[in-house]
């Protein structure tokens, strides 16, 4: 019996000497990537202790470990504050809405631009449409707020002419959510498009021809065939799109909102943000931080599955 | 009869589609239309109000008055080398996991994959992330601005399967002549799969240079900031810093704030104009590549 195990045991370190020798050259490429992972993905991932105990400002790395534990305290803490409820309604909303007004658009957008045969103008009517997704954050941030700006802004000098008072957009909470929705649209609608375009495009030419034929009209090929061509791609992208349901754009939110919008504005990302690196409460923020992961993985692994029931294709 | 009322219905089609592709890119294209204008008009007439679509008493001392300014040319340095720094380290390290995870006879292949794709479902979040980074030493460090985003697991799951696609004797050749993986990878794997890299590099490179959240994070000397912390300023939080800089009176300083910031715009966004249409073959084919992966 133990003979046989010290046999197992050899073979295992024979195989193991022989699997090193052959691919040594391919664990000194990844070598580095491994250690990189190991030190910025997985070394935080065992820090979450610190959501336990009562990390204290200044005890470095070693501090995540040895501060005192205070067991479920910060989320008890979280979950009887107001916050709470607010920041899960507030992050789902933007999501929500975000995806029931901006997901139809990148689709039909795609339609109208394969329906153009001049192929110079379909390229020039794409990347006009693309380019805002290219520019930053920070730049579509002080493009709406300077838009929207009650002084000399172009938004509310238009509602003047029209004989509208300026309107304070910013600061009002019932505001917020149509902003980020409809920029958020805009910036991304043509870049999401390109996908649905390279579907249509996939579509086979001698399909077309058989319902032109058929003397169907372009409104009914559009309905009968390239719907039906596309709604694979169409599913794996709104899988692709709920599995981030909570986890909402921080930098966007963070740049636009300000204290008088917090009631629909703030979201989990940017309280963990205002608690943790601007208030120093890091224990807490990061137990607040871990609740959003857990929902995070949770909504991602429902997706993934979903995805591979649906489409045959894991998407992560 | 049939084709005639076929012809009417297609017009009527053909009509909703342009209204609507017509529609979609004046929204596009206005906005940037609109700040290139204003930063290229008078004071006066953007005060007035009469700015609207075209300049309006063509000047360029708003303009001047922004290029002439230190702090812009300085973040935009730093930009410039987080962005070409940063972006050559990560297609470095995007092969270097990329090509070994593709390989079906590395041992480690299976594990190392699921430990790759795990980064995607969970992380450590905000909190331990930033004790790490900074306990590291890295605050106020460029190291701060390349190390935190160095690989991105997605991309190399694209890399992953680019590399996969490459005929299995292509490589089994070149290991008869001797050459060993690193060479392969060098000499083989990475001139087949160069369309898949230059859209990684397109990727990779806008997000270095659009990237605000790690130097929000990590930088607060402003001899390391890049343009996003800077424009932040300028654009979000009304910073008056660049018209300090002038001898203007008070009033022409309140006029010409507005216009200022529209010229800040249009100077940070000009690079990626330029850049992004050459790169429009290489964009679609990167949508692809997202789908197509198992």
């Amino acid at each position: 019996m133990l003979a046989g195990k010290n046999i197992l045991k050899k073979e295992k370190k024979r195989l193991l000497r022989k699997n090193l020798n052959r691919d040594k050259y391919l664990l000194f490429m990844i070598i580095p990537v491994i250690i990189y992972y190991l030190i910025f993905c997985y070394f935080p991932m065992t820090g979450i202790v610190m959501a336990f105990n009562k990390y204290k400002t200044g005890s470095g790395l070693i501090g995540l470990y040895t501060s005192e534990y205070v067991g479920l305290k910060w989320f008890s803490q979280f979950f009887s504050s107001v916050y709470a409820w607010r920041l899960v309604r507030n992050t789902f909303l933007l999501n929500f809405y975000s995806l029931i007004f901006g997901f139809p658009i990148p689709i039909l957008f795609a339609v109208a631009v394969t329906q153009i045969y001049n192929e110079r103008l379909q390229k020039v009517v794409q990347i006009t449409t693309y380019l805002p997704y290219f520019i930053s954050t920070v730049v579509v941030c002080g493009m709406i707020t300077n838009f929207l700006s009650p002084s000399g802004g172009i938004v509310n000098m238009a509602l003047n002419k029209l004989g509208i008072e300026s309107i304070n957009f910013l600061s009002l909470p019932q505001w917020f959510r149509p902003i980020y929705v409809i920029s958020g649209s805009w910036q991304t609608f043509g870049f999401n498009s390109i996908i649905y375009v390279a579907a249509i495009m996939g579509i086979s030419p001698e399909l077309y021809e058989a319902m032109r034929i058929d003397g169907a009209n372009k409104r009914q090929i559009i309905t009968n065939l390239v719907f039906p061509s596309i709604r694979p791609t169409v599913i794996l992208i709104l899988i692709m799109t709920l599995g981030r349901l909570m986890n909402v754009g921080f930098e966007k939110v963070y740049l636009l909102y300000n204290p008088a919008v917090y009631e629909t504005a703030d979201v989990i990302q940017t309280y963990v943000y205002r608690q943790g690196i601007l208030s120093n409460n890091y224990s807490y923020s990061a137990a607040v931080g871990l609740f959003n992961s857990l929902i995070n993985f949770a909504i991602v692994f429902v997706a993934n599955r979903l995805s591979r029931k649906l489409t045959d294709t894991a998407v992560w | 009869m049939m084709r005639t009322e076929r012809n009417i219905g297609d017009k009527i089609f053909d009509t909703v589609v342009y209204t609507f592709i017509a529609i979609a890119v004046v929204v596009c294209v206005y906005p940037f239309i609109y700040i290139v204008s204003v930063s290229i008009s008078s004071g006066a007439a953007v005060n007035r109000g009469d700015v609207w679509l075209y300049p309006v008493d063509l000047n360029f001392e708003a303009m001047k008055t922004v290029l002439g300014y230190k702090q812009l040319w300085i973040s935009f340095a730093n930009t410039v080398f987080y962005t070409v720094a940063g972006t050559f380290l990560n297609i470095v390290f995007t092969c270097l996991a990329a090509y070994p995870l593709s390989r079906k006879s590395f041992f480690l292949r299976k594990k190392l994959n699921f430990l790759l794709a795990f980064t995607m479902y969970f992380s450590g979040g905000l909190i331990p992330i930033y004790i790490v980074v900074t306990g590291l030493g890295l605050y106020n460090s460029r190291l701060a601005m390349l190390i935190p985003v160095l690989i991105s697991a997605y991309n190399v799951m694209i890399c992953r399967s680019a590399f996969e696609s490459v005929s299995e004797e292509l490589y089994e050749n070149a290991a008869l002549e001797g050459a060993n993986d690193f060479i392969i990878l060098y000499r083989i794997a990475i001139p087949v799969i160069k369309p898949t890299l230059a859209v990684l590099t397109l990727y990779y490179a806008v997000a270095h240079y659009n990237d605000f959240f790690n130097a929000m994070l990590y930088i607060s000397d402003r001899n390391k900031e890049p343009l996003q912390s800077f424009l932040r300023r300028i654009l979000l939080q009304a910073s008056m810093e660049i018209m300090q800089t002038t001898s203007i009176d008070m009033a022409a300083l309140n006029q010409s704030t507005l216009q200022v910031r529209y010229v800040c715009i249009v100077v940070a966004i000009i690079p990626v104009l330029i850049f992004v249409p050459f790169v429009h073959k290489y964009l679609v084919q990167g949508t692809m590549l997202g789908s197509v992966k198992g």
